[in-house]
């Protein structure tokens, strides 16, 4: 595949190789987290961590939007299709995301509930005109990638005065959730868990731009490299983030210069700044409630705010005890540390989070990589 | 199937303009007639002539063994790029017999119409559906239809059933693979879902992917008869090549490895695929076959794949070794490795 191959180049892939080996110090240790599950998924679908050395580890962070989503916010939407008899669509990945009473969209489907998938906000609003007698809502996830067709559609509807079609508003910022990881105790107090940097993200970046991320530089000193979602650009990051670190560095380096400025999509911007504003504080699964990390509809747009227009609220569930899928959205623990991990949790039967999409740490360690927890039997 | 109506005093189908309706499932005159205009005159055969409710066969060969097996086909959209229910009902089937090691004989059809259903698509379908049993040398030869109402089916339903005749002291079983073998794929994987797929509407993208529905049963001959001890063949259908792979190493007791680099992709499919977030490995095909042959047999195997027209592309993708896990593994073109493991749910495109 011409302009995508050039990313995925085994022989390139070797000589970066090489580089990073010829590069580390063998007596220190280094963890990085890539904090997009983009990033985690081309890890886990490439074997990037082969490539690494041994003293290189990688910790998989919470940057997959469907991992994220509370109980309670997919509960929300089911009650609003079986209660109020709205059409409720979303992205295809949120579908299996486990609710409260074992339910999930797609098994609330199963019952009857009219929920369907969508490729984008767009279909989303052409299906309300499509369907002018359903209320419909479109179930709205995702980090600053997938905000601003969000916003787009809200305005559109607006224009067109459509009354059958609303948002029921799950975005969620970035710089909020790094925040939350770098200020955990577990991180905080020295040598509990190493962090010495961040692979930040590929498409986020393109919107938000990389000055965002000057503060956890400055103020953290951890080093931060924003890099693409190819393995390429994955093992350019890693090599630029060693790089950094033993030269004692802390600064914002862009590897994804192909697509990432330091100011970002402007107009983006203020199209999300036009249609939404700070909610003052979000659950996210696995890290809790975290202040000022998502966003909420503008009551200038009130009417397409689906938690307005059918007044419903936010009913908080509580995850799993046994479930470690905060420990290990902060690197603390691996997925193999769970007690649950691959008996009763498992891509089939998510418990947590980390679990529900293949981006996720635990399912992208289940389905990708748990041959490593065994022993290797010889051929 | 009944017997002929008298011709002239019942006006001939309408398949211009006509539908089904709930009189050609009430097993009265309208149902013999599309029995008799639209089923029996295309399938046409010694065997379906007598219109009783049953076909008579011959026994199979002296020391042969019979092979069952039966394939439910409810594809949407019912024409697609390459082919449509109907032929793909036959080809379904045709190869379920055939990957056993059998050669197929007969098949039987139910058909499973909606109410409204037009008559001529009905008509494209059977004709279709003949052309592939003709073409394959497997005739139809006994069959049944219903009809239900409006909005409980989707336009057609079919299962058949195919009866094929096993030679003596053959054994070809997914229970066969064995440490050292060698995995064989016939030609390029994902064709047929990627070619469902661009045909939804939700989709809204252009491409020229054709399914690769096929009659694998020749194929497969050629095999045989080149490597009479192929341990394991399986068409890999729904869940793609990555599934019956899985299958294959949980009944045989054996991990199977990859090599990414050697797996058969046609470009467009492999476009298509990175454009929705699939993996190809997942996606459906219905004219590829996956044989499982002893490491000093795979470069034969290999080359009698390829002597076939159906078999051009085919490719050695991969080997099997000891793993009491069951392991499926690739070896990623990129230089690392990863399991290839079981689907979860349906595969669902990423958001980001």
């Amino acid at each position: 595949m011409k302009y995508v191959d050039e990313f995925r180049d085994g022989a390139l892939a070797r000589k970066l190789a090489a580089a990073i080996r010829a590069e580390v110090a063998p007596d220190r240790r280094y963890a990085f987290m890539e904090f997009c599950g983009g990033h985690t998924h081309a890890i886990s679908r490439y074997g990037v961590t082969d490539l690494l050395p041994p003293n290189v580890r990688m910790i998989h962070g919470p940057g997959c939007p469907v991992c994220v989503l509370p109980i309670g916010r997919i509960d929300m939407a089911i009650r609003l299709a079986s209660e109020s008899g709205a059409t409720i669509v979303t992205y295809g990945d949120c579908l299996r995301v486990p609710a409260s009473g074992g339910l999930s969209l797609l098994k609330a489907k199963a019952r009857g509930a009219d929920i369907r998938m969508v490729y984008s906000a767009a279909d989303a609003l052409a299906l309300a005109q499509k369907l002018p007698s359903r209320q419909v809502v479109f179930f709205a996830i995702g980090f600053e990638t997938t905000t601003p067709p969000t916003a787009l559609v809200i305005r559109q509807a607006q224009a067109l005065g459509l009354d059958n079609f609303s948002v029921l508003c799950n975005h969620v910022l970035t710089p909020s959730a790094i925040m939350s990881i770098l200020e955990s105790p577990d991180v905080r107090e020295l040598g509990t868990v190493p962090l010495d940097g961040f692979i930040g993200p590929a498409h986020v970046s393109t919107v938000i731009g990389s000055r965002p991320y000057d503060f956890f530089a400055e103020e953290y000193r951890k080093p931060v490299v924003i890099a693409g979602f190819e393995p390429l650009d994955v093992m350019q990051a890693v090599r630029m983030l060693v790089r950094q670190v033993n030269q004692g560095r802390a600064e914002v380096e862009n590897e994804f210069t192909r697509a990432v400025t330091a100011d970002g999509n402007r107009k983006a911007q203020a199209l999300v700044a036009e249609v939404f504003e700070l909610r003052r504080s979000f659950e996210w699964r696995g890290l809790g409630r975290v202040p000022y990390s998502a966003l909420k509809i503008r009551r200038s747009f009130a009417d397409f705010d689906a938690e307005t227009r059918f007044g419903i609220d936010y009913l908080a569930v509580a995850d799993n005890k046994a479930c470690e899928c905060g420990a290990i959205l902060r690197g603390v623990k691996k997925p193999a540390d769970c007690r649950i991990f691959g008996t009763v949790c498992t891509p089939e039967n998510p418990i947590g989070s980390c679990m529900v999409s293949s981006e996720g740490a635990c399912a992208a360690h289940y389905n990708f990589g748990r041959f490593r927890d065994v022993p290797v039997v010889a051929a | 199937m009944s017997g002929p109506i008298k011709k002239g005093y019942v006006r001939p189908l309408d398949l211009k303009h006509g539908r089904v309706d709930l009189g050609h499932g009430g097993g009265g005159r309208a149902m013999a007639q599309l029995i008799d205009e639209m089923f029996a005159a295309a399938f046409a055969n010694e065997y379906l002539a007598p219109g009783d409710d049953g076909a008579v066969l011959p026994a199979p060969g002296a020391g042969e063994r019979m092979v069952l097996a039966t394939d439910a086909h409810v594809v949407s959209p019912l024409f697609f790029p390459g082919g449509d229910i109907g032929c793909l009902s036959v080809h379904g089937t045709v190869n379920d017999v055939a990957v056993m090691g059998a050669r197929p004989l007969y098949l039987a059809a139910a058909f499973v119409l909606e109410e409204g259903f037009p008559l001529a698509d009905l008509a494209r379908i059977v004709r279709s559906m003949a052309a592939a049993a003709r073409d394959a040398g497997v005739p139809v030869v006994t069959g049944d239809t219903k009809v239900v109402e409006q909005g409980k089916g989707d336009g057609v339903f079919i299962t058949t059933t195919g009866v094929g005749a096993l030679a003596r002291g053959r054994d070809i079983s997914g229970r066969g693979a064995r440490p050292g073998d060698v995995v064989l794929v016939s030609g390029t994987l994902g064709d047929h879902g990627m070619a469902i797929l661009s045909q939804r509407e939700a989709l809204g993208f252009e491409t020229e992917i054709v399914s690769d529905t096929a009659a694998l049963h020749r194929l497969v001959d050629d095999l045989l008869l080149a490597v009479p001890d192929v341990h394991v063949l399986r068409d890999p259908t729904r869940g793609g090549l990555a599934t019956t792979l899985n299958e294959i190493a949980v009944q045989s007791g054996v991990g199977i490895t990859l090599d990414e680099a050697t797996i058969p992709i046609d470009a467009q499919v492999e476009a298509a695929c990175e454009f929705l977030g699939l993996d190809p490995l997942y996606v459906a095909n219905e004219g590829k076959l996956v044989a499982v042959v002893p490491g000093d047999r795979a470069a034969a195997a290999l080359a009698a794949l390829q002597a076939h027209p159906l078999g051009r592309r085919a490719a050695a993708i991969g080997e099997v070794s000891e793993d009491p896990n069951c392991f499926v593994q690739i070896r990623t073109a990129f230089g690392g490795r990863r399991m290839v493991d079981w689907l979860s749910g349906d595969q669902l495109p990423r958001i980001c």
